[in-house]
């Protein structure tokens, strides 16, 4: 059986070689890269991302992130965000009073956590919904979270003519969004690639649905 | 439901081998680092701090390899500290696989580094590292101490955690100079006295040396625990100690 091709975009943020090397251990055949060729051709994109909303918009931008992700989401073609690679799939991030457009996948805006102690650090459970692909066979594990910034409403209207998105939800003070599954579109606030065995049997689940 | 306690295994490295002494001095090679992080990662470690206790120019190149190396099979948060004095460093340790990254002296000598980092890279990534010894030259009795312990510097620890804080420290990893190396438990206290004015998480280092000593720090306040030769002597593992945790009730991975 062939590996799926898995390419991780190279735009400057985030620990993009841990990100490789744990989709490698899920079962992918991996490429760091944000060559529009190589970008379309992969049979998944990963798009990680640290740090501030604003600075990691402005990074996509510089490898035409946005487009690229828009081209392969319009022809069905998977993608999967993760942290703040997640956070800019939503309208807007607002992060000390900086508002930022995001790229407006789905509706709703990113902003802090109301919690006693942020960042919210450390591994969490969550609560996945039935039909989950992404968390199949893996509903009482623990993921790793690093993170002061969350969406915390799910605003989409339901529509008959889509599959419903499914959504997960973890809480740090208060219930947020943990991982959306809509469709090509997956992503997870935590860090699948630092979660342990957990993280990587996601990961395989991910890569076995490519 | 909650975010779960963090063990984290701590491992002392120098030029490349893991090292740890009594009080920081007298260092004792006890192994390969990308090794002993992934029997740590396989005995359940919620995270593995490397600490580069030399941070020479020379010394600094091979951490980066043991970084990556590690990275490569160790699916848990690192956190690499030890010698960062600058946001090209602190780019470097990321770029080759650490997660966060720990800052000590250098903030000391010039705190605005912590904003620069944290502007750069995100609060979440610094680590602010306190070694702390109880002093009757602060109002809190509480002293920030640099090499390992041998100097006090003038800040009162409470201070200074607060003002990291402040600047952009994403997690304060408090360590007890008084404490290190007893194996007689965590100075309680500091916990507390951290605990009480800490708006980020909080890590409890030194004096860990028996099972029981983790409980009283998780109640004192500390969202993980970190140990480093109770764990490289094999005299404990991360898996008893994390089942002890549990039998009190704390919640665990």
């Amino acid at each position: 059986m062939t590996r799926p091709s898995v390419v991780v975009l190279d735009y400057g943020s985030g620990n993009v070689h841990s990100a490789a090397k744990a989709i490698e251990a899920a079962g992918a055949d991996v490429v760091l890269s944000a060559d529009r060729a190589a970008v379309m051709e992969a049979d998944g994109l990963l798009v990680p991302g640290v740090g501030a909303f604003a600075a990691v918009m402005d990074s996509l931008q510089a490898v035409r992130g946005a487009e690229l992700i828009e081209r392969r989401l319009a022809g069905g073609r998977p993608v999967l965000g993760i942290c703040v690679g997640m956070q800019v799939m939503f309208e807007r991030g607002v992060e000390r009073g900086v508002e930022t457009e995001g790229l407006g996948e789905w509706p709703g805006t990113v902003a802090a956590l109301d919690a006693p102690v942020l960042p919210h650090i450390g591994w969490n459970t969550v609560d996945a919904p039935e039909g989950s692909v992404l968390f199949e066979g893996l509903r009482d594990e623990r993921f790793y979270f690093v993170h002061s910034y969350a969406a915390t409403d799910w605003t989409m209207p339901e529509s008959s003519s889509i599959r419903a998105p499914k959504v997960t939800w973890s809480e740090h003070g208060q219930p947020f969004i943990a991982a959306v599954e809509n469709g090509p579109l997956a992503a997870t606030q935590f860090h699948p690639e630092k979660s342990g065995l957990p993280g990587i049997r996601l990961l395989s689940n991910w890569v076995r649905s490519l | 439901m909650g975010v779960s306690v963090r063990v984290i295994p701590c491992l002392d490295v120098a030029a490349g081998k893991v090292v740890k002494g009594i009080n920081f001095q007298g260092l004792r090679e006890v192994g390969d680092p990308v090794q002993l992080a992934r029997a740590y990662y396989e005995q359940g470690a919620d995270e593995v701090t490397f600490l580069d206790v030399t941070a020479t120019v020379d010394a600094r190149e091979t951490m980066y390899d043991v970084v990556r190396a590690a990275a490569e099979q160790v699916f848990i948060p690192l956190t690499v500290g030890g010698g960062v004095r600058s946001t090209e460093d602190v780019a470097r340790l990321l770029g080759s696989g650490a997660d966060k990254i720990g800052v000590n002296s250098a903030a000391i000598a010039r705190p605005a580094l912590i904003g620069e980092i944290a502007d750069r890279f995100g609060a979440q990534v610094i680590v602010l590292s306190l070694d702390v010894k109880r002093s009757e030259t602060t109002p809190s009795g509480f002293v920030v101490t640099t090499h390992g312990g041998r100097t006090e510097t003038r800040l009162d620890a409470l201070d200074w955690a607060r003002e990291a804080i402040e600047r952009g420290a994403g997690e304060l990893l408090v360590n007890s100079i008084d404490a290190d190396g007893t194996k007689q438990g965590f100075d309680l206290e500091l916990i507390r006295a951290m605990r009480d004015l800490s708006t980020v998480p909080v890590i409890a280092s030194g004096g860990a040396g028996a099972l029981e000593h983790f409980a009283p720090a998780i109640e004192a306040g500390a969202d993980a625990v970190l140990a480093a030769s109770v764990f490289h002597s094999g005299e404990l593992t991360v898996g008893d100690v994390k089942a002890a945790l549990r039998s009190e009730g704390v919640l665990t991975r």
